[in-house]
This record gives C-alpha cells, sequence and structure tokens, in this order.
C-alpha cells in the first residue's frame, strides 16, 4: 500500500526528475568528466588528471578574458543596477503618461542582442555613424566606440544600459510595492526626500537588489553574444569563411570575455577537454558568488541582518 | 516493502551508468578496408558541404554529370553544413559519407584523430598520380604522413591596386618588393587639413580584412612550424623582418590615425569594401574578389599582382588556400564515397566546369592551359601566384588555427607598440603557440 502510494508520488514527481536528470545533472557530471580528459569529438577521451586545471594558470588568453570579464562585472553590474532604480524612480514620480514611458524604457530589452549590438555598432561607427556626427556638431571629437580598446567596455555597458527594461521593470514594482505609509511617517519626523529614498525605499527594495546583482553578475560572467559581434561588425569582418571567432575580442582583445575563449578552445581549436574544465570552473565561480551574495545578506530569508 | 541496494553496490551502478551514458556520446574505433581493383561502385552517398544559393546550384550541376556518368550510385546532398556540424556528426557516429569544408585547418584534426580516412590506399589502388596536383594545394591535404584530404578548388593571394590613384600619384606599376610597397603606400596616401588620414596607399595593420600575418608570410618566406610541429617564428628571421617593416610603416601613419581611418571603412563583404571605394589604395586579397568587383563595381580600374617580397629573386607567389573534401571514419559507402571524391578532386573537365562556375583556381595542372576554362588576364595573375614555387600555405596542426591566431594576437600587440623588445616578444609567441598546439595533442 505504501509502495504504491510512492509509487504514485513519485510518478507525478517524475517528469520534473527525469528532466533534472537529463537536463541537468547529466551536462554537469559530464561536464566534470570531460574537464580531466583529453577530448576532441572525435577520439576516445583520455585521462588526463588535473592537467586541464593546470595549464589554466599559465594561458595569457585566459588571463585577459578573466581580466575583461571582471571588468565587466566591476562595472556592468553596479551601472546597471544603480540605473534601473534610478529610471524607475522617476518612472514611479510620474503623475501623466507613465504607461507610455514604462513601455518606451521597456521596449529595448524586447529587441534581440545580435541585433541590438550590430544596430549599435553602426550608430556608433566613427565616420559614418550618427552618434559621432551629432557629437561633432556639438564641437565634441566622439570617441572610436568600439574600434577603440579602452571605449569597447564602455561601449557594450551603453549597450546593456539601452536593453535595460527587464530589470528596470522588476525594480518598478519594487518601489511601487513601498508602502505609502511609511513614507508618510517619514515625511511627519520630518524626512526630504534623499532621506525617504535612503531610509526609506532601500531598505524595502533591498531584496530586489540582491537578486538583480546574483543574476546580474551570472549574466556578465556569460556575457558573450553582444562581445562576439561587437567585435566581429567593428573589426569589418562580418562575415568571413574562417567562422566568426577570427575577430573574436576585437580590438586588441579588449571585448575577448572568458565565454569567448572558452567556445574558441572548445569548438574552434577541438580541446573540449580544456574548454569543459573552464566551463565547470565558471560554475563553481558563479556559485560561489551566488552563495556569498545570499550569506552575506539574509534579505532572501526574510530575517534582518 | 523496502528493497534497499547496499550503499557500496549503489556507487557502483551509479559509475557503471555514468560510463554507460558517457562512452554512448563518445567516438569509438573503426577499421579500415577497401576493395579490389575493378570492384563496381554501387549504391547511395551522402555529401555535406558548406555552399548555399548559386555556388549550391554551381555543385548540384556536376554532382549531376557525376550521376549520368556513374548511374549505380545515387549522391544525396546536404548543403550549408559547416565543420562543427561534420565534426559532431562523425564524433556521434554519423558522420557523412563525403565532408566538404572551407577550411584547411580541420584538416589536422581530422587527421590525426582518424575521422577522416587515409586516402592512400585507394589512391594506389586506383593509380591516381598526386603529381597532378598543385604543390601547395598537396600541403594542405595530408597531415603526419596521412593523405587524408583532396583539395576541391582553391584560393591564391595576392594584391590589388587601384589603377586611377596609381596614375594620379604617378606611379607606373604595381610594387614588388616590400620597400616599394612602402613607398607606393606613402605616395598614395592623402591627408586631410588635420592631419587625419583620407586616402591611405596601403593599409599595413593586421587585423584588416585579409591583411593578416599568414596571408603576407609568403612575402619574407616565413616559416609557421618545424617538420615536426613545433612552431617556427622565434627561429626563423624572416617573421622578425615582415614585422620590423610592418612597424616601421605603421609608425609613418601613425597607429593613432590608422585606426581611427579603419574604424570608418565598410565591411570588407560588402560593396562599401575599402578597396572598392578606392579608400585603400593597394590591398590584399584573393581572386575571389574578382567576382565582388565585377558585381559590385564594375566602373573601378584596378590591377592585380602577385605579393611584394622582401627579396626580388622571391616574387611572383603569395598565400595559397582552399576547400577540401574527405571521407568520414563512419562512412556507410566509402567507395562510392571515392569514386564521386576522385572525380570531383581529379578530372580535368569537371574541375574546369567548377571552376568556371565558383569563380575559384582549378587545383589540377590538367587544367591550366585548358582553353574551356574561363580565365582573363586577371584570373589567371592568380593562377600564376597559385602555381608559383613562392607560394607557401598555413600548414596543418592538430589544434587547427590556433598557431596562427596566438601569433596574430602578438602581431596585434605589436603594431599597437606594446612590445618593447621584438626579440623577446617573438620568442614569448613562439613559446605560447607550442604550448596552445599542446592541447590540440
Amino acid at each position: 500500500m505504501r509502495l504504491r502510494r510512492n509509487l504514485t508520488t513519485l510518478s507525478f514527481v517524475a517528469p520534473l526528475l527525469i528532466g533534472i536528470a537529463v537536463f541537468f545533472l547529466y551536462p554537469l557530471v559530464s561536464a566534470v568528466y570531460f574537464s580531466f580528459t583529453k577530448f576532441d569529438l572525435l577520439t576516445v577521451p583520455q585521462w588526463v588528471g588535473l592537467e586541464n586545471y593546470k595549464r589554466m594558470a599559465d594561458d595569457p588568453f585566459l588571463l585577459q578574458s578573466v581580466r575583461n570579464t571582471l571588468w565587466m562585472v566591476a562595472v556592468f553590474v553596479p551601472v546597471r543596477i544603480i540605473s534601473a532604480i534610478g529610471l524607475s524612480m522617476l518612472l514611479s514620480q510620474l503623475k501623466r503618461g507613465a504607461g507610455v514611458f514604462r513601455t518606451i524604457f521597456y521596449l529595448p530589452a524586447l529587441a534581440p542582442p545580435v541585433a541590438a549590438t550590430i544596430a549599435f555598432v553602426y550608430l556608433l561607427k566613427p565616420g559614418t555613424g550618427p552618434v559621432n556626427t551629432l557629437l561633432s556638431h556639438l564641437g565634441i571629437n566622439g570617441p572610436l566606440w568600439f574600434n577603440s580598446p579602452d571605449w569597447s567596455k564602455p561601449s557594450l555597458v551603453l549597450l546593456g544600459l539601452w536593453g535595460i527594461g527587464d530589470i528596470m521593470i522588476i525594480f518598478l514594482a519594487a518601489v511601487l510595492g513601498v508602502p505609502v505609509s511609511l513614507y508618510e511617517a517619514a515625511a511627519l519626523d520630518g524626512a526630504n526626500a534623499w532621506h525617504r529614498f535612503r531610509y526609506v525605499t532601500l531598505p524595502t527594495i533591498r531584496p530586489v537588489i540582491l537578486f538583480a546583482t546574483i543574476t546580474g553578475v551570472i549574466y556578465t560572467l556569460q556575457y558573450f553574444d553582444q562581445a562576439a559581434v561587437a567585435g566581429s561588425i567593428a573589426s569589418g569582418q562580418a562575415v568571413t569563411g574562417g567562422g566568426i571567432s577570427t575577430a573574436f575580442g576585437f580590438p586588441e582583445g579588449s571585448t575577448f570575455t572568458y565565454p569567448l575563449w572558452l567556445y574558441t578552445v572548445g569548438f574552434r581549436y577541438n580541446a573540449l577537454g580544456y574548454a569543459n574544465a573552464m566551463a565547470v570552473v565558471l560554475f563553481v565561480v558563479a556559485l560561489a558568488v551566488t552563495v556569498i551574495l545570499l550569506r552575506r545578506s539574509k534579505a532572501f530569508s526574510g530575517e534582518e541582518q | 516493502m523496502n528493497k534497499r541496494i547496499p550503499p557500496a553496490q549503489k556507487s557502483v551502478i551509479a559509475a557503471a551508468t555514468a560510463v554507460l551514458l558517457l562512452t554512448a556520446c563518445t567516438p569509438g574505433t573503426k577499421e579500415q578496408k577497401i576493395a579490389d581493383p575493378g570492384t563496381e561502385v554501387s549504391g547511395t552517398v551522402e555529401l555535406w558541404h558548406f555552399f548555399s544559393e548559386r555556388e549550391a546550384d554551381a555543385v548540384d550541376a556536376v554532382i549531376k554529370d557525376f550521376e549520368s556518368s556513374h548511374p549505380k550510385i545515387k549522391v544525396t546532398v546536404k548543403s550549408g553544413q559547416d565543420d562543427s556540424k561534420v565534426t559532431q556528426a562523425i564524433g556521434a557516429g554519423n558522420g557523412p559519407d563525403i565532408g566538404l569544408s572551407y577550411s584547411t585547418d580541420i584538416v589536422g584534426k581530422f587527421c590525426s584523430s582518424g575521422a577522416w580516412v587515409d586516402l592512400s590506399a585507394y589512391i594506389k589502388r586506383d593509380n591516381v598520380d598526386l603529381d597532378t596536383l598543385n604543390a601547395t594545394t598537396r600541403q594542405y591535404t595530408e597531415f603526419g604522413g596521412k593523405r587524408c584530404a583532396m583539395p576541391f578548388l582553391a584560393d591564391a593571394y595576392g594584391i590589388y591596386y587601384n589603377k586611377d590613384l596609381f596614375a594620379k600619384a604617378g606611379i607606373a606599376g604595381p610594387p614588388k618588393t616590400l620597400d616599394e610597397l612602402t613607398e607606393d603606400a606613402k605616395k598614395l596616401t592623402v591627408r586631410n587639413p588635420d592631419g587625419s588620414l583620407k586616402t591611405v596607399g596601403y593599409l599595413p595593420l593586421f587585423d584588416f580584412y585579409e591583411n593578416v600575418p599568414s596571408h603576407l608570410a609568403p612575402a619574407v618566406g616565413a616559416k609557421w612550424l618545424t617538420d615536426d610541429g613545433k612552431s617556427a617564428v622565434a627561429a626563423d628571421p624572416a617573421w622578425k623582418t615582415l614585422l620590423a617593416w610592418q612597424k616601421n610603416l605603421v609608425d609613418w601613419y601613425g597607429y593613432d590615425n590608422l585606426q581611427k581611418f579603419r574604424a570608418g571603412l565598410g565591411d570588407e563583404f560588402s560593396a562599401d569594401n575599402a578597396f572598392q571605394k578606392g579608400q585603400v589604395a593597394i590591398n590584399v586579397d584573393a581572386e575571389y574578389r574578382l567576382a565582388f568587383l565585377k558585381d559590385q563595381s564594375p566602373n573601378l580600374k584596378y590591377g592585380v599582382a602577385p605579393l611584394p617580397t622582401s627579396d626580388p629573386a622571391k616574387y611572383g607567389g603569395g598565400y595559397v588556400t582552399g576547400n577540401i573534401m574527405g571521407i568520414s571514419k563512419n562512412a556507410k559507402n566509402p567507395e562510392a564515397a571515392w569514386e564521386l571524391i576522385k572525380y570531383l578532386t581529379t578530372n580535368d573537365a569537371t574541375i574546369t566546369k567548377l571552376a568556371n562556375s565558383l569563380r575559384n583556381l582549378p587545383t589540377t595542372t590538367g587544367t591550366m592551359g585548358d582553353p574551356t576554362l574561363a580565365a582573363d588576364p586577371d584570373f589567371k595573375t592568380f593562377m600564376d601566384i597559385f602555381a608559383s614555387p613562392n607560394s607557401s600555405t598555413t600548414p596543418p596542426s592538430a589544434s587547427g588555427p590556433a598557431y596562427q591566431e596566438t601569433f596574430q594576437a602578438f602581431t596585434v600587440k605589436w603594431q599597437s607598440d606594446k612590445v618593447k623588445d621584438l626579440d623577446a616578444g617573438i620568442a614569448d609567441a613562439d613559446k605560447q603557440m607550442n604550448s596552445v598546439m599542446s592541447l590540440g595533442g
């Protein structure tokens, strides 16, 4: 009888369990297994122990890609969150046309990343793009944007800010969800606008900030599409027969992120063992960041620090 | 009832399942046997290629000819298949009988791993004379003593020069040496009043269009790899010659000026190509550009010539590469596959027909004087470059293009003035190349 009931329960959970096993656990276990091998898809994997992990220490391309990715995490994540909070605060203050502005600010988030990146590179293209032409009318000598190693990453951040709609909507919901009574109480105590924001809004939306930080860090660690497309379009070799990765990282390797190197190693150099080791490290780092952030702030469990 | 599996047994089962699952998706090995001479070949054969649209139609036309001359063989063609799809299919045990790839970079991997079978046995059985193949194409279709690929048309790189701009600058003909190239480049360059570049004679940046180290190596006769597959860049002084020459010209323009100028140029494979728009007067490119020029810039007056060289005695060549084809180790019908490959890569009439429709270079010596080959003087120049003993290619490596891209990354650093000591820089790049090549093993 109990067995039967257990089986019934199991049959209901089974689709989920199978899904987790097939699409999460199995790939994870095989990635870890392959990371200890030399594997090229074509021959039987050879066990090499920790070799792949050891070689990471003196791989100059890996170090470059880690530097670029860390730059993105350190700049892109905070800038995105601060801008999203700012934007949602402004939108929440609107008396009229809130719906129109919300739609306008949200729309770019719907643009496919590849199309958005191509459009951005052409808009910012020095010499022919409208942005620098406009700047020159204002007497400003515009930078080379995606063609300059110093400006390429900030340009990617700009691109990310343009498509900020997805987290802006979440912050807007959080800001609008702050109880009005709290603001009224604060106002009675003589709090000005800054005080109300600092001591009422911010603490209330902290769980959302934490959520945005964690998802933002994970997203940025996996930053791939925009960097790949921006590099190849800016290099002027958008469609070459040799495969897209010849232009990865352009200019001067400044947009060469960790996943781009992982992809190149795995699918261009056929070193899937090493690529899997890199994937495992990326997974561990993302997991560690998440755990640390969650530990530091108990916001998710609802307890106060 | 509560059936319990002892923990020890559990882990054994888990491990066994894991191994089973993992091996299910990894390749195995298979013995190669070939038929006796004279055996009649029949059945279906599957060909995967990367062409699309007009080019795919051209291939289909030739396949039709093959089927009518070999009525017992039926060919299934799948177009638009790139290298990674072919690799995955072979790894999963379902490789197409024949793969046709645009990249010679996969030859090393496919030969060393046995993903493509060694064709020597077939070649010997059918008395195919490999000497009828262009010498450079023979280099990039074999690796480690294994001939696992055959060349399917080829590309040769030379220089294109703008005749109007040459006339305006008072230059009679194309540069033949690197020094002349520098001189002409300076004469052809026009600056704006504010000092920025308006027209560039020759854009020397190593990450500009086709102006990459591999395409310029024949200019100095530089060698990529030693015979045992290690990096040769530190040992070969030619690389230093090339880099020093290039940096000199970059500095004359000013790196920042070039960066700024390049940022405003159109995409290489669009009608806005800088050479086609007259923004760059001399450009490294291959014979396929002829078709683009005819189509997109019919009014441009241009000429083509071999790559200028450091040593005048080595003039006449350029970089050579091409499409390749081979038989998967898990081909279902390798005999028919070989029959088709033989037809496409060694039959002069077929190759002439393909060269005429795809506008790439024919690879056999027998096609060179063929009157049915549509070869205007420009195309003929590329055929001469292709046949020149001074031409060279990038040797296959088990880790594909890894060594070239590692070196290119170094040259990009070099041109932007981030390398202070050239000798130490090259030595370091040499070390990195060996390291990255050990990934492919």
